[in-house]
């Protein structure tokens, strides 16, 4: 049913979302604790900061990373003196971009799961002499599970949504910045219908189940709270 | 007084729209991206022999308004890169008469950093060159010349993993012009604007390496009696439209390309 080149596709775009959510969670996970405990003047600024790819037209951010990549860009500069070479046009410089793009969804569900453990558990950790840190991955870490797993749901399944960004500064190469979504498009530009056809359902189809799995699981973890 | 006001403002608004749409005298123009800078140049001067006409002109692929075209996209002309695209819509009842050759495009190898005057095809095997752009072969016009130009010169295998993809000609210029590619294989059209001809230079593929890029636009169904589409398509013809045309590199009906 499927070509080769679809499941190439799809593999890849696989492989993106996975490690995005991997470095997501490494970088959201700190951000979000300290958005949701806090009380710094500049806790608005870098939540504002941090929502911005929800807003911004992915053009935007596709055109600002394309220059700043680019040979006469700071980070193309840093990339080519660590002898890199340039990002854009390859996987990593995908993954640079999605994650700049799927930051607030990580963030955001995990700071609103880290503030609903509130100040109680981790004063209670605190006098049994638990360590800050060790107060974190015993108490709010476990509390927060429901969090991570929306957060990390999400931040997959949006990176597996990305198309303008990807188009910006993709460059549509095979096996390595040719994701899902851009292989559609392909399609329906050069008018192949039936095969465009065959890779959306896919998608449509996988989009629903991540999101049916998720609001499945949810309203039982909202009774037991 | 708040919640009455709304709806009428809503009306009004509504209303305005209304008589926009239908104001006389306003087409709107589906033309592929190679165009660019010819056509706002040829709309500028029509305007100005045709005051109370407004044209408005959207680029882009040519495959993709072909789409739009046949989902029933307002689009009064279209010009497609690729005549087939046009041809396509006049078999099926898509537009208003036939469909009119109106240039044979030329593509270019353009480098915002090199200079590229001095280079042929055969320098892309240059290891120093990383990145080559092309538009995509799979649907662009251009894209499909620029690999048969590569496979005639027998390039095509060398140079294959050095290429990145444009989704149209536009894009394609504009990973050049980033320096995001060091090389790109563009539309002559758009590689004599002072904005890309002042950085680096162009080297003009010889024609005989690939097919003519014949292009063609349609009146579409929907303007059929449109005076303005049809005053539109007849400037084209015009000693100043052509001569714009000319001087952005295409070949029009009648006349022979330079090598």
């Amino acid at each position: 049913m499927l070509t080769d080149s679809d499941l190439q596709a799809l593999w890849l775009t696989a492989r993106l979302a996975g490690i995005v959510t991997a470095i997501l969670l490494l970088l959201g996970t700190p951000i979000a604790w300290w958005l949701a405990r806090t009380k710094a003047w500049w806790k608005g600024p870098v939540g504002a900061v941090v929502a911005l790819p929800l807003v911004l037209p992915p053009s935007v951010l596709g055109f600002y990373l394309l220059l700043a990549m680019g040979p006469h860009g700071p980070v193309g500069q840093l990339t080519q003196t660590l002898g890199i070479g340039l990002l854009p046009f390859t996987f990593w410089g995908l993954v640079i971009a999605s994650v700049f793009y799927s930051l607030p969804f990580m963030v955001q569900p995990l700071q609103t799961a880290f503030e609903a453990v509130g100040d109680r558990p981790l004063e209670v950790a605190a006098t049994l002499r638990a360590s800050p840190l060790d107060a974190f991955f015993t108490v709010a870490v476990p509390l927060a599970g429901p969090g991570f797993l929306t957060a990390s749901v999400l931040t997959f399944a949006h990176t597996v949504g990305e198309f303008g960004v990807v188009l910006m500064i993709g460059g549509n190469l095979p096996g390595v910045t040719r994701v899902a979504s851009v292989q559609i498009y392909d399609y329906v530009e050069g008018l192949e219908y039936s095969e465009a056809h065959r890779l959306a359902a896919v998608m449509l189809i996988f989009s629903f189940l991540v999101l049916l799995a998720m609001y499945a699981w949810r309203p039982n973890s909202r009774t037991e709270t | 007084m708040k919640t009455k006001s709304l709806p009428k403002a809503i009306l009004a608004a509504c209303a305005l729209l209304l008589s926009l749409s239908a104001q006389a005298g306003k087409i709107t123009v589906a033309a592929a991206a190679d165009l660019k800078f010819a056509m706002d140049e040829i709309v500028t001067i029509f305007k100005q022999a045709n005051p109370g006409d407004e044209v408005v002109v959207i680029y882009g692929s040519s495959g993709k308004f072909h789409t739009q075209i046949r989902q029933g996209a307002p689009y009064d002309l279209y010009f497609s890169a690729d005549i087939a695209f046009p041809r396509e819509l006049v078999k099926s009842g898509f537009a208003a008469a036939t469909v009119k050759p109106y240039a044979l495009g030329r593509i270019v190898l353009w480098s915002a950093n090199l200079d590229a005057s001095r280079m042929t095809l055969a320098n892309l095997t240059d290891a120093k060159i990383t990145r080559i752009a092309i538009a995509n072969p799979k649907h662009a016009p251009y894209g499909k010349r620029a690999e048969e130009a590569l496979r005639s010169s027998g390039l095509w295998e060398k140079v294959d993993p050095k290429l990145v993809y444009g989704e149209n000609i536009a894009q394609t210029a504009q990973f050049v012009l980033t320096g995001n590619a060091q090389v790109g294989i563009v539309a002559l059209s758009l590689a004599v604007n002072p904005e890309l001809s002042s950085k680096g230079g162009y080297w003009l593929i010889p024609d005989n390496l690939h097919k003519p890029l014949e292009q063609g636009f349609i009146i579409t169904k929907r303007a059929e009696g449109n005076a303005v589409a049809k005053r539109f398509a007849d400037y084209l013809d015009s000693k100043p439209a052509r001569a714009v045309m000319t001087r952005y590199g295409f070949v029009l009906p009648g006349e022979t390309a330079r090598k």
